[in-house]
């Protein structure tokens, strides 16, 4: 298969002396939504987290094997983590708007890459807040705080954050768990429209959502991938009885 | 018929504490208007324009604290210039960079001890250290650095709890979207943390104005007024007394106007600061929904 965009080959990680993840293959590919399901504390997002290196921060972990991103290992050395992450963006479960205006959550990340020019950064603002689907909703109201928002207007703004920088793959952990039902709609339709430009990985808790929005998913079980199939094909016809048990409901 | 919600007896325990803590709450702001009146009414006839504009000269025949209140400044502003940068450096290594752990922990430990040693002992070592030792003798400087330890543990206390209350996911936030760690720090934690640092800096400026235990053996208690715009440099190494110093000084001569003049004026002082304190914190508040 052609375009594939992350490639993990036999990607083990440690916390401490916790097996967290066990010898995870996947392809992933480009422009598409992949899923990743499982009960909690499964690995799905740990194994998100590798993706853009957020486990760097946190002390103690371990990892061997590798990632690719259009084939270069993200951990080789001499790779700037900081540049990764720009390519690789994160939506987290909880909205989390810096506490300044709407215009400069969005101006952040431009701001960062070095970008000054005032016209510039108000075609970037703009464009992100349309992308994300919220430019109706605030374009009257930029210098505001972003925190004035509510919690959905609060996670598009997020997503609309992440959008500015140009980034090629987005990872969203969890993102419309803290939601209400018409905010989580919004962002879902918004993910089937942003797939067309950027690769979408999607941790869910909520397998309705996988199955509505993902081209592909994968079932994680207690740091293991266990299996990894087009969406239709894993939710009709899953291959391992953990998943089975799983999507039907018999544990999780 | 006789209604069973009705008590027969008074609780007389509940009386009692009522009171009891009445009369704590009456008695404490009692004392505190009580001080404030009676430093108001002693001092205020000793204040006039000369009293603040001028230094005492007996050839010129002036009463004054000018040269007083222009050496509080300069401690002031010396010892903020050297214990802001350091304390709020040392809160965010601690408080972003060092592992947590041990190390930490004993850092803190010792932080607190810090600020709770009796200033004179801060005192007696600027003495001896930066007076005798580094040969700054007798000096504004001398002043100044030894306050700047007595003063470092606060900022740098304070500006650890006001980074430890911005929530971690601005910090992943940051970070998410390709930030570096010192972008972040600049850019989110410290603008965030910004009231809590500036409680702390005030909460020194007040340490600083009170001071005179620790400022008595080391800035001295020169009262000159500087008088060409070159003095105003080569003052810092000049013995110079803060207001606080030259009420205790009036006060050992049995000067007793002049001592609640400057009573009065440090007074105004304190509740000026506390009043920016509270400005302040109020407008750098990132929090506000406005």
């Amino acid at each position: 298969m052609s375009n594939v965009k992350i490639k993990t080959r036999d990607l083990n990680l440690y916390y401490g002396e916790n097996h967290a993840l066990k010898s995870v293959n996947m392809d992933i590919m480009g422009n598409e939504i992949t899923a990743f399901i499982g009960p909690s504390g499964c690995g799905k997002s740990t194994y998100l987290k590798t993706l853009n290196r957020m486990n760097d921060f946190v002390l103690n972990v371990k990892i061997t094997g590798e990632v690719t991103l259009d084939g270069e290992n993200i951990y080789g050395s001499g790779v700037d983590s900081t540049l990764l992450r720009r390519k690789v963006g994160m939506v987290f479960q909880q909205p989390n708007p810096f506490p300044m205006s709407i215009y400069d959550n969005i101006a952040y990340g431009p701001r960062l890459a070095g970008i000054r020019s005032k016209v510039k950064l108000d075609e970037i603002v703009e464009t992100s807040l349309r992308q994300a689907a919220i430019w109706e909703e605030v374009h009257d109201r930029l210098k505001k705080s972003a925190l004035g928002l509510s919690g959905g207007q609060q996670q598009r703004l997020c997503i609309a954050r992440a959008l500015a920088v140009q980034p090629e793959v987005l990872l969203m952990d969890e993102p419309t768990s803290a939601l209400d039902p018409i905010s989580t709609s919004k962002i879902e339709e918004l993910c089937m429209q942003l797939k067309k430009d950027y690769t979408i990985i999607i941790v869910t808790h909520n397998m309705q959502q996988a199955a509505r929005i993902s081209d592909k998913t994968a079932f994680f079980l207690l740091g293991e991938m266990i299996e990894y199939a087009p969406t239709e094909e894993l939710f009709s016809l899953p291959k391992d009885k953990r998943t089975e048990d799983y999507i039907t409901g018999r544990f999780g | 018929m006789p209604s069973s919600l009705q008590r027969k007896k008074p609780r007389i325990a509940d009386r009692v504490a009522y009171v009891f803590i009445y009369l704590s709450a009456a008695i404490s702001v009692l004392i505190l208007i009580g001080i404030i009146g009676y430093v108001f009414f002693r001092g205020v006839g000793s204040i006039n324009l000369e009293f603040l504009t001028k230094a005492t000269s007996a050839r010129a025949g002036t009463t004054g604290i000018a040269g007083n209140i222009i050496n509080t400044l300069y401690i002031i502003v010396i010892t903020l210039m050297v214990a802001a940068p350091i304390g709020i450096g040392s809160a965010v290594f601690l408080n972003e960079y060092a592992k947590p752990g041990k190390f930490v922990r004993l850092i803190e430990f010792t932080t607190e001890i810090l600020s709770g040693i009796p200033s004179i002992i801060f005192g007696l070592f600027g003495m001896v250290f930066f007076g005798t030792t580094l040969r700054l003798g007798y000096s504004i400087l001398t002043g100044a650095l030894t306050l700047t330890l007595m003063i470092l543990p606060l900022i740098t206390r304070n500006t650890q709890e006001a980074l430890k209350t911005v929530p971690n996911s601005y910090r992943s936030g940051a970070l998410g979207i390709g930030a570096t760690k010192w972008y972040m720090i600049r850019t989110i934690l410290l603008p965030s943390a910004m009231p809590g640092i500036l409680t702390g800096v005030i909460l020194a400026i007040g340490r600083i104005v009170g001071e005179s235990a620790a400022l008595l053996f080391t800035a001295g208690s020169g009262y000159i007024l500087p008088k060409t715009a070159s003095d105003f440099f080569s003052k810092i190494f000049e013995s110079g007394g803060t207001m606080t110093i030259q009420l205790y000084l009036s006060m050992s001569k049995g000067q007793y106007d002049i001592a609640f003049g400057i009573a009065l004026v440090l007074l105004v002082i304190v509740l000026g600061i506390n009043f920016a304190t509270k400005y302040l914190a109020h407008k750098f508040d990132l929090t506000k929904k406005k």
